[in-house]
């Protein structure tokens, strides 16, 4: 699979150098098609200049590669460097990853979502190492005057054939002065010595000392804190403000009023907190205050609809159902969640008559700028946006709420300050995934035969409650997916593999169900679907069925599907970001009630660029979707969330948490994401093994709340005759 | 503002700051020690633990006045170099996804690792529950409080 690249000259940027001298090599992430922009800046400039896209290597060896896109725990400062490396055949202890500063000329794709910063950059980053590879060798060749064929590259070293070896760092000032070759191949697969390996978060040192740098962390000289007090209802606005006692409490500089929102600024943050509690502010509705009790009103409504969006439609759906044997339909809903990511929402501007700094954490900060820069009519030219490390994002920081608010209430007060959401501001102040019913309809002929299949999604804020294109799309000659949106005063966003993390839970128990109701077992049965997309597809296919049926097989394996005794055992399989993930999920009756003890996963990511990372992601991923499935619930009333903090919102903790075994399918591939595609399958393994223990089809989340999990406990008399492995 | 001298670290600080004032606070605000996290406010999610006097804390919900003389250790402190046998296992197991609530994490292990040298699996996940880690990395986190103890 080796790839070989023409270079090109199209894109040159500006001349920088290396404090001290060394080759840096610019290369472009904003070409469409990979291709290497090489540009080589000779050490000529002396002085500490600004540069922006590159892979630099110092005369002291050291290669630092900048890594534009937001680090929040999916380890890309370590990923990107290790792909370089690889191609580069780096010394891997003497390379470096810097978080870029907002930089939309430079960089393409600089945001976290979507699990795309690897696919995104893969190529770019293999082509800037093999390019940097194949100049030292040049310059290697140069320096002893004998052909470039005659060198082999390892470990930070260029070997000549002879046995003289010269250090990558010895090189880099000669080959800053060569021209970038045109043709470089790419290594195989099979070579890759780093790629794939276990390599260790390269921030784990600032993290176990408290040095990691979160956005919260940033202060600045001079700066003022602030809080806001918004209001506590969606569907609110205020009427009036008493802010006396608050002015009046200690350390409170200004008390400010903008929109819907009253700041409190002060000198520190306790003392703004405990001000802003004595604000007495008075709020009318200027829509209907909604409760979680409406919501269930609006989703029956919504059900009924006649005029819901139609999003894919194949075959005659109408005389499927009519001519069945059997017809099999259900409900499955979902609540509002919070995206809860540990460091809550916070943010530092400082609007200048000459321009605007910002600084936090952001997962799209362009978006962040072009909204600051509207609201304030400031040209993006003159505002600049620093990226410190997220403490989580989930989603949650796309968006650019709290990012305005700093940005507006700094360009009022004319002071730098740093806008801190409590925890209570977080959880209760907006922004959830969609609270989401679907509905799914199934028509089995006589030899039980999936020949229609239905499903209508009906979400509070959703956008598109589907996905369409999805298996069993493609699968099925006659098939309606459907979608009906309501407009609420509820903020809602993308959380954490948005639709796909409740879509998958619903989807994959309702095809335990069909394939019941069909006699046939979970695998087989979704087998013989893939199998009818791969042979006769209907419409368009998104999905690769061997790549399905190759994760189904190595969980198959790997669980002991169907042989294991004293454990019930539920499987899914779901496609999204572009990986494929299949799971089973083992359960045991404990004192009367399911407990989840393990999960095992089998992941399609392509290739593995760091296993440590790529294993943490899928355990994390299936906490995650465990955790939320069982747990997650942000309820309202009277447009009030309900739950506030950690004591009354629950998130998973260490006592609950199921084994997790992770597998990788091998293959060549290239790489596709894994911040998301192992969360979405967990609830639906875990609801269709808590099924096949019990009985009961958990139909909405959270399961906690399900009659089963809170019946008295009872002893168990049956002792389990096998243990799991 | 009564001006407090505490013990951070092995150094004396002096903060003038409201009685009420959490610790989290001083430590962050006054003092720039911002590797103690602030999470939840209300002792729920263990970010802000520190030690007082060896034995793990919630700095959101002690008041500034309630520490007396006590020694506290922030993550800052915990080791000279970043070499306490907790942050090493941290390391060695590769814990870390986003990391915020690592230091709380780290924190609560070396002090139960104090009082407990040798803990077995459920004691460490007794007292781990206390943490929340919203990235999920419980595996690892129980993990690494496992090798820390074979390190003690």
């Amino acid at each position: 699979m080796s790839t070989g690249y023409k270079a090109s000259r199209r894109n040159f940027l500006k001349i920088s150098s290396l404090t001290g001298g060394g080759l840096i090599l610019g290369f472009s992430w904003l070409e469409s098609e990979a291709e290497v922009t090489a540009i080589i800046n000779t050490s000529n400039f002396a002085g500490n200049l600004q540069f922006n896209n590159y892979l630099s290597i110092g005369t002291d060896g050291i290669v630092t590669i900048m890594s534009p896109n937001p680090e929040l725990g999916q380890n890309i400062m370590t990923s990107f460097p290790m792909i370089v490396a690889e191609e580069l055949d780096a010394d891997w202890t003497k390379v470096k990853a810097v978080q870029a500063p907002l930089d939309t000329k430079a960089f393409d794709r600089q945001l976290t979502g979507g699990s795309g910063a690897v696919p995104h950059s893969w190529k770019r980053l293999r082509q800037a190492g093999a390019a940097a590879r194949q100049m030292l060798i040049d310059a290697a060749a140069k320096k002893m005057n004998v052909m470039n064929n005659e060198f082999t590259t390892e470990n930070g070293f260029v070997i000549h054939k002879s046995g003289t070896r010269f250090s990558y760092g010895e090189l880099a000032e000669e080959a800053s002065k060569l021209p970038v070759p045109t043709d470089v191949k790419l290594k195989e697969v099979k070579d890759f010595k780093l790629i794939g390996t276990r390599v260790k978060n390269v921030e784990n040192r600032k993290i176990v000392t408290g040095k990691a740098g979160f956005g919260l962390d940033f202060y600045r000289d001079g700066m003022v804190f602030a809080t806001i007090q918004r209001p506590p209802a969606f569907g609110s606005k205020i009427k009036s403000v008493d802010d006396t006692a608050a002015k009046a409490m200690p350390g409170v500089t200004e008390v400010v009023r903008f929109g819907n929102n009253v700041a409190v600024v002060g000198k520190s943050t306790w003392e703004i907190f405990k001000a802003k509690k004595v604000l007495k502010i008075e709020y009318e509705h200027d829509s209907k205050l909604e409760s979680t009790a409406d919501h269930q009103a609006i989703f029956t409504e919504m059900m009924s609809s006649d005029k819901p969006q139609v999003k894919r439609k194949d075959g005659n759906v109408d005389a499927a159902f009519a001519s069945a044997a059997k017809v099999i339909r259900n409900e499955y809903q979902c609540p509002f969640i919070a995206h809860s990511p540990m460091e809550p929402m916070n943010f530092f501007a400082h609007v200048r008559e000459d321009g605007i700094e910002l600084v936090g954490p952001l997962q799209l900060p362009a978006s962040s700028r072009a909204a600051v820069s509207k609201l304030l009519n400031v040209p993006e030219e003159k505002i600049t946006v620093d990226i410190t490390r997220l403490g989580g994002g989930f989603g949650r920081r796309l968006k650019s709420d709290y990012v305005l608010e700093a940005a507006e209430l700094s360009s009022i007060i004319k002071k730098p300050v740093k806008l801190i959401w409590s925890r209570e501001d977080d959880m209760m102040g907006g922004s959830y995934r969609p609270a989401v019913r679907y509905r799914f309809e199934a028509a089995l002929d006589a030899s039980g035969n999936l020949i229609g299949y239905k499903l209508r999604g009906v979400g509070i804020n959703v956008g598109n409650a589907v996905r369409e294109d999805n298996f069993p799309s493609g699968a099925v000659e006659n098939l309606l997916i459907e979608s009906v949106d309501y407009q609420s005063p509820i903020t809602t966003g993308a959380w954490r593999a948005p639709i796909t993390n409740f879509l998958a839970f619903a989807e994959q128990s309702f095809i335990d169900e069909v394939a019941k109701a069909a006699g046939k077992d979970p695998f087989t049965f979704r087998n013989e679907l893939l199998e009818k997309a791969k042979t006769s597809p209907v419409g368009a296919v998104k999905y690769n069925p061997n790549r399905f049926q190759a994760v189904m097989n190595e969980v198959k394996k790997r669980s002991q599907w169907g042989e294991k005794k004293g454990v019930h055992q539920g499987f899914s399989v779901y496609f999204s970001h572009a990986s494929y993930v299949a799971q089973v999920a083992e359960v045991a009756m404990e004192a009367g009630k399911p407990v989840v003890k393990k999960v095992i996963a089998a992941c399609d990511c392509g290739v593995v660029i760091n296993k440590s990372g790529a294993e943490q992601q899928v355990k994390g991923g299936i906490v995650d979707g465990y955790g939320h499935a069982m747990f997650g619930k942000l309820s309202f009333k009277d447009g009030v969330p309900q739950e506030s903090n950690f004591n009354n919102y629950r998130l998973v903790r260490m006592k609950e948490i199921p084994e997790v075994e992770t597998w990788f399918v091998e293959n060549e591939i290239d790489p596709t994401g894994l911040g998301e595609p192992a969360l979405p399958p967990t609830g639906g393994a875990v609801a269709n093994a808590i099924f096949k223990a019990t009985g009961t089809r958990m139909k909405n989340q959270p399961f906690i709340e399900e009659p089963l999990f809170n019946k008295p406990p009872v002893k168990s008399s049956v002792k389990p005759s096998g243990k799991p492995a | 503002m009564p001006l407090y001298t505490l013990n951070i670290n092995g150094e004396k600080m002096q903060a003038d700051v409201a009685e009420d004032t959490p610790l989290l606070w001083v430590l962050r605000d006054h003092f720039r020690l911002t590797g103690t996290k602030y999470g939840c406010g209300i002792g729920q999610c263990g970010a802000c633990t520190v030690h007082l006097n060896g034995n793990a804390v919630r700095s959101c919900l002690m008041p500034v006045s309630s520490v007396q003389t006590g020694a506290i250790t922030t993550i800052e402190g915990l080791s000279e170099n970043g070499d306490h046998p907790v942050q090493q296992a941290w390391e060695e197991v590769d814990v870390p996804q986003c990391g915020y609530c690592q230091a709380g994490q780290i924190m609560t292990a070396a002090a139960l690792l104090k009082r407990n040298a040798k803990p077995s699996v459920n004691e460490v996940v007794n007292t781990m529950n206390a943490n929340i880690c919203r990235c999920g990395a419980y595996h690892r986190i129980r993990e690494a409080v496992i090798v820390a103890s074979k390190k003690i």
